[in-house]
């Protein structure tokens, strides 16, 4: 069964968070009740599918061995580099295992959930190695990876702020107002993803671009429809999984802030997947930039930034998806961010006018066309706009 | 090194990485609302940290609330030392 679609899975989940708001109000902990339901909730998920179930169970044990075995090896600091290395590689592995067979139809190790876990994963990972996580406690590490609300599409929340959250209590007035949040987040986000998204959807009608203005009329009313549906959609789902996690006492973070009123593509990026953008920029971006930065590899500070960033969405979109389409999208904004970079830092004329309301008008329509050329690619529009004119 | 000499240097680090000698007047401002730092400069600040003073902070060890300003940083650097 999956979640946030399906009329019985909200059934079963206003009756799950009943518990969850007498424990709450009661001063009690979530946290025990909490994993029970998530065991609950993910052996629904995986119910028709036992190679799933298999493959979920296979990547929590390999995830746990090598976190542990890290932990290991940075406390006795012995083959501590070794361990960590082949410890984020096994991590790694299935899910690239599974983009990989995906590309020839196969479903290889995969399963409802494993990009984000394995965020998760190699969170916890990153964070052993540099020293910032000294302790892992099983059941506080479990829980973060199985916890439901947030399991299959994010947001990616990061241990830290989990496990504060999961081990603490709450007054009646806190627990409270978590709980009116908790539903009035679902009942808006139910309202996006089920009624404007739907809507929306069948706005979008994308087809080989045909001659003449109203042709290209029709290509941009499409990715414009698009755009806003998969915003509807995505930010849907998200504020429901922040409103399920609410319930539970857990203040899953937000994932999107207003994207549409970005005035370039790095704010666009601050408030679009804004927990899968912030999980890149921890740990691929800044670590590329560290990395580089050590070993002196650019000799200016634009070209180590503008490789950042092609690095960064070349993962991005593979992450999405082995399709030329994604691969395409991430190098379309690895580009874009290098040029907003390089023109904001060299431009005189944008130093001088950026405060000013004329110039930040214009940079919104620049930028959500700019983004709306992005979805155009992601939804595969382009491609087969571009197909078209090249078959004729 | 006292706290005035780490001062020092830590302003000097940050007028040339913000390229903006406003971090020597306004050291409670967030700079990273005023564009003074972005993600590629905060890092920037931590290896520049890391060479001066040879002190390691880890890209997720602090919220950016916790280092978002000259004096939260100089203090960061500080308690390190």
């Amino acid at each position: 069964m999956e979640f946030y679609t399906r009329p019985s899975f909200f059934i079963l989940l206003a009756i799950a968070i009943v518990p969850a708001a007498i424990l709450g109000f009661a001063g009690k902990r979530i946290k025990p009740y909490g994993i029970t339901a998530s065991l609950f909730f993910l052996g629904l998920l995986f119910s028709n599918s036992p190679s799933e179930l298999g493959a979920f169970l296979l990547f929590l044990l390999v995830s746990s061995a090598s976190a542990y075995a890290t932990l290991r090896a940075k406390r006795l600091s012995k083959n501590e580099q070794l361990t960590f290395r082949l410890s984020l590689a096994v991590t790694i592995a299935p899910l690239v295992i599974y983009k990989i067979a995906a590309v020839f139809d196969e479903n290889l190790l995969g399963f409802l959930g494993i990009s984000y876990i394995t965020f998760k994963s190699v969170q916890v990972l990153i964070e052993i190695h540099d020293g910032l996580i000294t302790e892992l406690n099983p059941i506080n590490y479990l829980y973060f990876l199985i916890f439901f609300a947030p399991f299959t599409s994010g947001p990616v929340d990061r241990s830290k702020r989990f496990n504060e959250d999961a081990n603490r209590t709450f007054s009646k007035e806190e627990y409270a107002d978590m709980l009116a949040r908790g539903l009035m987040l679902l009942l808006i986000g139910a309202v996006y993803k089920t009624v404007i998204a739907s809507i929306l959807y069948t706005g979008y009608t994308p087809t080989p671009l045909e001659g003449g203005l109203s042709g290209i009329a029709g290509a941009i009313k499409d990715s414009y429809m698009y755009g806003f549906y998969l915003f509807f959609d995505f930010a849907g789902y998200s504020l429901m999984a922040m409103g399920a996690g609410y319930c539970f006492g857990i203040k899953v973070p937000r994932n999107f802030n207003a994207p549409f009123l970005a005035l370039d593509v790095k704010d666009f990026w601050n408030r679009w997947h804004i927990s899968l953008s912030t999980w890149l920029r921890d740990f691929v971006f800044m670590r590329f930039v560290r990395w580089s930065m050590r070993h002196k590899v650019f000799p200016s500070r634009l070209q180590t930034a503008c490789c950042g960033y092609l690095i960064n969405f070349i993962i991005m979109g593979a992450w999405h998806g082995l399709t030329i389409d994604y691969l395409i999208y991430g190098l379309y904004y690895g580009v874009l961010m290098g040029l907003t970079d390089v023109y904001q830092k060299k431009s005189s004329f944008h130093k001088k006018h950026r405060k000013k309301r004329w110039y930040k008008a214009l940079q919104w329509a620049v930028t959500i066309n700019l983004i709306m050329i992005g979805m155009s690619i992601f939804s595969g529009q382009m491609h087969l706009i571009i197909g078209g004119i090249i078959h004729g | 090194m006292d706290k005035t000499t780490v001062e020092e240097k830590m302003l000097a680090i940050l007028a040339d990485i913000c390229a903006d000698d406003i971090v020597y007047e306004e050291r409670d401002i967030d700079l990273f609302d005023a564009g003074l730092l972005d993600s590629m400069a905060a890092i920037e600040v931590l290896v520049s940290i890391e060479d001066e003073f040879g002190v390691e902070i880890a890209p997720t060890e602090h919220e950016r609330n916790e280092m978002n300003t000259v004096n939260k940083i100089i203090h960061q650097v500080c308690a390190r030392l």
